[in-house]
């Protein structure tokens, strides 16, 4: 009697028991590609984009949430809510956007809503359950960008995947990126041609343990 | 002219992450290039970030940041475990931060000998060997 009593508090407890839905961020320095692998990622799945992509650094501004997007693999299936966060740099000048042909009133106001962009990115990172790093492969892993981000991750206990992105170009080095981070995995991809994709979402499945 | 300013560990190792950041923030708003003993933790480091950001303005455009470690890369197993005893008892005291204005300093180059800043007086290079 007792037995089959625990056996219906569970059954009932897990029956009504609220799914929680993960936050997978995404983070890393302005022009990584973060959102082109957002977008890739939310358009494999539900058919929508999560941001504007362009040249320009700091085209994210602001967070970027794609909710209850589930990826689904040999079996497996995973669901979490998407969250595209602004570059993290530790400069920005409104100079820079003048270069990319901006007025000097418009550039300002980018610059303005750039750092504002920084502090929210900070700030949600105490909320993710797990984060995804894209770093530009192209470019040197060790700035203090990527060591600071990484760092925050590691003393929250956030499980982190690296992916070291733009392998499309001809400077891509992955291998230095494996070598700046040996302790956690680190996956190269072409975020805006596709390539290796499909290891990406099996990576995702081992980062959240499904 | 670029003006250094050394920054013991002492004068900030007892203070608050917040009151640490708002110390060094105001030196490099002063056009300075703070060299500091020791180094700041992961959070302490997105609080200089946090606080960067809301401090940029026309003038201040944020900031350069580079760590220098005290011990070689592939050393040998007891200077690696010597180095890690040292860590034990100093902790954050070891190794130097450097941090200065975006203004000033373009870019931090570092190997594993060497740390560059590279400013932006006529491309003129200062060498500082560690």
């Amino acid at each position: 009697m007792k037995i089959f009593h625990n056996f219906l508090r569970k059954f009932l407890k897990n029956l009504f028991k609220k799914k929680k839905e993960i936050k997978l961020g995404f983070y890393g320095p302005p022009n990584g590609g973060k959102t082109t692998l957002a977008n890739k990622v939310s358009m494999d799945w539900i058919g929508e984009e999560v941001g504007k992509v362009s040249g320009v650094a700091h085209e994210t501004r602001e967070i970027q949430i794609k909710e209850e997007i589930t990826i689904k693999s040999k079996g497996k299936e995973l669901t979490f809510n998407l969250v595209d966060t602004p570059g993290i740099a530790t400069k920005i000048d409104y100079e820079d956007f003048l270069k990319s042909g901006m007025k000097e009133k418009e550039a300002k106001i980018r610059a303005k809503q750039a750092t504002k962009g920084v502090v929210d990115a900070i700030k949600w990172l105490d909320d993710m359950d797990a984060v995804v790093v894209v770093l530009d492969s192209t470019k040197d892993p060790y700035s203090q960008v990527n060591i600071t981000i990484i760092g925050n991750l590691e003393a929250r206990k956030i499980p982190v995947l690296i992916v070291a992105n733009k392998t499309d170009l001809k400077k891509s080095n992955v291998k230095k990126v494996q070598a700046a981070f040996p302790q956690y995995d680190v996956i190269g991809i072409s975020a805006k041609y596709g390539k290796k994709i499909d290891e990406f979402y099996e990576a995702l499945f081992k980062l959240t343990r499904r | 002219m670029l003006t250094l300013q050394f920054v013991p560990y002492s004068d900030i190792g007892h203070l608050s992450s917040e009151k640490k950041t708002q110390k060094l923030i105001k030196v490099v708003k002063e056009n300075k290039i703070v060299l500091l003993e020791g180094k700041l933790r992961s959070n302490e480091k997105s609080e200089l970030i946090r606080k960067t950001m809301e401090e940029i303005d026309d003038k201040f455009k944020g900031i350069e940041i580079e760590e220098l470690e005290m011990e070689k890369k592939n050393s040998a197993l007891i200077e690696r475990l010597r180095a890690m005893f040292i860590n034990l008892v100093l902790g954050s005291r070891r190794g130097m931060t450097i941090i200065g204005p975006a203004t000033i300093i373009k870019e931090i180059k570092k190997d594993p000998n060497k740390i560059q800043l590279l400013t932006d007086e006529g491309k003129k290079r200062k060498k500082k060997q560690k």
